[in-house]
């Protein structure tokens, strides 16, 4: 028999004060009959307590089989099954203990009627409530579920807006083309070809694409040739990929919003040069890629740093692997490293 | 005329310079990286023109100027910032979104050059409204001698008033600010400050005791 959930734990007391309260009927209406108080009391325990043995059966059983057609028929058929077989147990092993005492025998065939009706009432009630407590508990589970697929959509439309390109990154690339146009032509001419590579690249893709490793970090590249342009003296990138992952995959578009996350932060929140620092490894058929950049403790704000983009990866993380724990994010002597684990399949 | 632009990428001051190649009068006299730069330029040359980026590192354009007490007429460029750009239209002041146009740069220079008294005002009142965005609501940038010192908002313990100045209480120590109680009031709103005395506000947070009088 399956064990009680915590969530139904809080009615065992209940349950068992109803059957304590009917074993004490019970055997004071079988001393009015004139029977001896031990048989009473071995009688009105041995029956209460399978009965209620059986009621918990059904309740349990509820769990794991709730009828949808002809529910009703089956409160029944389960009812007189089970109080016929209880009521067979009980007279085999009360005629078996005292079949020496032929008034206590008398007593026990002639009340076999109203017990099997107590019998019939008391599973039946039970199947009832615990049939109602499983419909509804079922029907609270199919609201919570809708309601969940709604929340998922919008999280999924949400996200795809988020997707579309940082505008403060777009307006600021266009200013320096803009700058570029006079004195260095040629140099604008490659930052807008860079600049469209990089738009179709986000344009393209969906959310369940894979792409290779090699090909994600050369859209990477990109992005950080664009940011470079931008902030030239300032931004400094290491990229450091292991040896014969290039094949690995990973959902596409995923870097480069890490990586524009750690730039953000590490740019704003420091003054003077910025390292940051892309790892990608391999470890126990899952690729690690680990994203570093600076930042200033003591003014480091995570609320605005690691709020809004972060969180959608982990989100979108989430959606595709069914995991958790697959973004994760540290400080380490100023530095903010974010890893992003990403499991192969196999 | 002295100009110095604040902008922490330089092609967006190469932008600016270039455009100001048509104004012989405006001389720039310095470029910044950063509001700290920024701050140091102003004091040191004391110009009559800023243009101004928003977001910088460390402290925003917003930032850099409630530490300057009397701030020059300031032309902000800025890409995309919301807030920012709510901020200027509340006070109609004039804003360069970038890219900007040659044309567009110019109105701006006119208009900054009939209208000079103005615009000191405006800044104050520019800067206030900003100070209410959710970025800054965050945090309170005060000088501290020589250095400039992001003092994050849950770490105020209380502010007491004091003259011209208030008193920001921290664990680390005092600081002051050239701001009213008002304001300070206004851009502490969202958190969990109670202004309790004509001369205090406190931080609910960090209330262990209270005596009843």
């Amino acid at each position: 028999m399956a064990s009680l959930n915590k969530n139904n734990a809080k009615y065992i007391p209940f349950f068992v004060g109803w059957a304590l309260l009917w074993i004490f009927i019970q055997w004071n209406v079988l001393l009015k009959f004139g029977i001896t108080e031990t048989e009473a009391i071995v009688d009105s325990y041995l029956s209460n307590i399978l009965l209620a043995a059986s009621c918990f059966m059904v309740f349990n059983n509820m769990k794991y089989y709730l009828p949808k057609n002809e529910k009703y028929w089956y409160i029944v058929a389960v009812s007189f099954v089970l109080s016929c077989c209880w009521l067979i147990i009980i007279r085999v092993i009360l005629w078996y203990i005292f079949k020496n005492d032929e008034h206590y025998i008398s007593t026990l065939q002639q009340s076999s009627t109203i017990r099997f009706g107590f019998a019939f009432l008391m599973i039946g009630c039970m199947s009832t409530i615990s049939l109602l407590y499983y419909t509804q508990k079922d029907q609270q589970r199919t609201i919570e579920q809708q309601k969940e697929i709604q929340q998922l959509a919008k999280d999924a439309e949400l996200f795809k807006l988020r997707q579309q390109l940082q505008p403060h990154f777009l307006f600021n690339s266009l200013n320096s083309i803009s700058a570029l146009t006079a004195t260095q032509p040629e140099n604008a001419r490659h930052m807008i070809q860079q600049l469209s590579d990089f738009l179709r690249g986000t344009i393209k893709k969906d959310d369940q694409h894979k792409n290779s490793l090699a090909e994600e970090l050369q859209y990477l590249e990109l992005y950080l040739d664009i940011e470079k342009v931008r902030f030239g003296h300032r931004l400094k990138t290491e990229i450091n990929v292991a040896e014969n992952i290039q094949q690995m995959e990973l959902p596409s578009l995923i870097l480069q919003p890490v990586v524009e996350n750690a730039i953000k932060f590490g740019l704003y929140d420091t003054i003077g040069e910025v390292t940051i620092s892309i790892a990608a490894k391999k470890e126990d058929e899952t690729l690690v890629v680990t994203v570093q950049n600076p930042f200033d403790a003591e003014t480091a704000q995570p609320l605005q740093g690691t709020g809004f983009g972060l969180a959608s990866i982990k989100r979108r993380l989430f959606l595709l692997f069914a995991r958790q724990d697959l973004l994760q994010t540290k400080t380490e002597n100023d530095h903010f490293i974010t890893t992003i684990i990403i499991p192969q399949a196999i | 005329m002295k100009c110095i632009i604040i902008d922490d990428e330089p092609l967006a001051r190469m932008m600016v310079k270039e455009y100001l190649q048509a104004y012989p009068d405006i001389e720039i006299v310095q470029e910044c990286n950063d509001g700290f730069e920024g701050i140091k330029a102003i004091q040191q040359y004391q110009p009559d023109l800023i243009f101004l980026d928003i977001q910088m590192p460390k402290i925003n354009g917003f930032e850099m100027l409630e530490l300057i007490d009397d701030p020059p007429q300031v032309i902000f460029t800025t890409a995309f910032e919301e807030y920012a750009i709510k901020a200027f239209e509340t006070h109609a002041a004039d804003y360069l979104l970038k890219p900007f146009s040659k044309e567009r740069f110019d109105k701006a220079i006119q208009k900054l050059l009939l209208q000079k008294n103005n615009a000191v005002n405006n800044t104050q009142a520019i800067v206030e409204t900003a100070s209410r965005s959710v970025v800054q609501s965050n945090r309170i940038v005060v000088k501290d001698g020589g250095k400039i010192k992001i003092i994050p908002v849950p770490q105020i313990q209380y502010v007491e008033a004091a003259d011209d100045y208030v008193k920001i209480h921290t664990a680390d120590g005092l600081f002051l600010k050239k701001k009213t109680m008002q304001y300070l009031e206004d851009s502490l709103q969202q958190q969990q400050f109670i202004r309790v005395h004509r001369s205090f506000i406190i931080n609910t947070q960090l209330i262990t005791r209270i005596d009843p009088y």
